[in-house]
């Protein structure tokens, strides 16, 4: 499979020369560096993190410190995670809306 | 029990945490340490995950020095076994002289005879037009991805608010890189200098305040008012506000970073007994300590949870903090006449920064009644002034009515507007208004983690 045809919101600056790490978001797969939060990592590929429960907007995260809780984000397994402060590891399967079933 | 027995727990392993323990273990006490980040350093002194290659001088610039020599003081105590460490570790509660955390490996209580509370702060946040869009960051979010992912979170980025972050994070964004379309302070000039008598108090960093302020050239625009983002789907696409002299002006963007200073993270503290006050000049409910940061029975505070004095009166603050706990063991204690000195230098300093670029009163008060003041869950401005109407002029009354501060944040975000605006709605003081009461968990939790295995 391609990696994810998108390209995100963050513009990276520096420090290109990590190891690249697999991951999959929505079911597609893409491509971060090791050490990338799992919040820089989506972003670097989409533009947006999560549909908010509240509003009509999707949200992309906000303090980045863990406090606001903006950016909590779903796996495949149904767990969710704060994207600003996990770090993305090899294999991950995120998801940008709640896996199906999950009641809203 | 001997005093020396007792056991010491510090929060966070920020500037004010860090030397704190530095203290402490002086003195032959092995505290416990618990931090939400991956590695320790705080906030400002914030460290890139391994594998990162920036050198020290490029994150931190003029304050490498002190960053390294806090990083490696850590290091070293960590690495001797002269600190109990639990990194990436959050406290949820706190009763009955203990603390309940989440860390990697599940729930944990950690008893304590003496709490040393460094919490730090996070941006303080104003309500803006739009500011619920995705591609919004704090000031403090837009550093931290500079600083700790070497990432700018948009190409075309409008950076508005006031405080010294301001300042500096767009010059660091213009060194590593970024395109900045306009920097928008609202604090207007002759504001700006009534805060230059108390800044004095530390006249090198006002100079290098200027120098960083002149590179930022046209970009910087002093007195801005009116500020409203205007989004797409994907998030900004310009934001329009208006200068000192009312003009109104466009900017494009796909990228805002909004803050006003800090507002000091509390939340424990309340639910450790401490008390609070308002302070006018910092415009927030800050607790209530003596000068060493005696707060409670048992209970100390440092750092920017208890004033907003920037990293270098953390460090003081942790030390004092330290002493006190250290004397009400019985324990012997250095001389901390000089470090009460550098505090009241310091807190000159930042009390005069804090009326040069103040909270911005008169706007929050404005803020129209479709704009969003709670992020987390979407309620308007409309929605808490109906909420003041209907059930009393207080913050909690409105929280129960409006939801304002019952959302995941817990109010961190929107609180100080919210009072704001009570006590524009009801004619009175923002003081009468009120502070939100802190409820555990003060981070959301996993109800996994609290039901034991069958």
């Amino acid at each position: 499979m391609k990696p994810h045809p998108r390209t995100g919101r963050i513009v990276r600056l520096s420090e290109t020369a990590r190891p690249r790490v697999h991951f999959h978001l929505d079911g597609s797969p893409c491509e971060a560096l090791a050490g990338d939060t799992v919040l820089t990592a989506i972003l670097s590929c989409a533009d947006n993190l999560r549909q908010s429960e509240f509003g009509p907007e999707r949200r992309a995260g906000f303090c980045l410190m863990g406090a606001c809780q903006d950016c909590w984000v779903w796996q495949a397994d149904g767990g969710r995670l704060r994207a600003c402060s996990t770090l993305v590891t090899d294999g991950m399967r995120l998801l940008t809306e709640a896996p199906g079933g999950w009641p809203l | 029990m001997t005093s020396v027995a007792e056991k010491v727990v510090i929060v966070g392993a920020g500037p004010a945490g860090i030397r704190a323990a530095e203290m402490l273990v002086s003195a032959g006490i092995k505290p416990v340490i618990i931090d939400e980040g991956i590695r320790a350093g705080g906030q400002i002194y914030r460290r890139p995950p391994d594998g990162f290659i920036r050198s020290p001088r490029e994150l931190y610039g003029t304050e490498a020095e002190k960053a390294v020599a806090l990083h490696t003081l850590f290091d070293r105590m960590v690495a001797d076994e002269q600190v109990e460490y639990y990194p990436q570790s959050s406290v949820l509660a706190c009763a009955n002289r203990t603390l309940h955390a989440l860390t990697p490996s599940g729930r944990r209580e950690f008893g304590y005879n003496r709490l040393i509370l460094a919490t730090g702060a996070t941006d303080r946040l104003a309500p803006v037009s739009g500011w619920q869009s995705p591609g919004v960051y704090s000031l403090g979010a837009t550093q931290i991805a500079l600083k700790a992912q070497g990432v700018a979170l948009g190409r075309k980025i409008v950076l508005a608010g006031s405080g010294p972050l301001l300042t500096l994070v767009a010059t660091q964004l213009l060194k590593a890189g970024a395109e900045i379309a306009a920097v928008l302070d609202t604090s207007s000039m002759a504001t700006q200098m009534t805060g230059l008598p108390g800044m004095l108090a530390r006249p090198g960093l006002v100079l290098r305040g200027l120098l960083m302020r002149a590179k930022l050239g046209r970009l910087y625009h002093a007195g801005v008012r009116s500020l409203g983002i205007y989004a797409d789907e994907q998030g900004p696409v310009r934001i329009r506000w208006r200068n000192a002299w009312g003009a109104e002006r466009v900017t494009d963007c796909d990228m805002v970073g909004i803050g006003w200073h800090l507002r000091a993270e509390t939340q424990l503290a309340g639910l450790a007994g401490c008390q609070f006050d308002y302070d006018a000049d910092w415009a927030q409910w800050l607790p209530r300590t003596d000068r060493m940061g005696r707060a409670a029975e048992g209970v100390y505070l440092a750092g920017e949870g208890l004033r907003i004095l920037g990293a270098d009166g953390a460090e003081v603050a942790g030390r004092l903090a330290a002493h006190a706990c250290l004397y009400d063991m019985r324990l012997p204690v250095p001389d901390s006449s000089a470090d009460l000195r550098r505090m009241a230098r310091y807190e000159r300093f930042a009390r005069g920064m804090a009326r040069a670029f103040p909270w911005p009163a008169e706007m929050v008060r404005k803020t129209s009644d479709d704009t969003v003041v709670c992020r987390c869950e979407g309620i308007t401005a409309g929605q808490l002034r109906d909420g003041v109407d209907y059930g009393g002029a207080e913050a909690n009354r409105v929280k129960s009515l409006a939801r304002v501060g019952m959302g995941r944040c817990q109010g961190r975000y929107c609180q100080l507007a919210g009072a704001e605006l009570i006590a524009d709605r009801a004619g009175i003081s923002v003081c009468e208004a009120g502070r939100l009461r802190e409820q555990a968990p003060v981070r959301p939790a996993p109800i996994g983690a609290w039901v034991r295995d069958a």
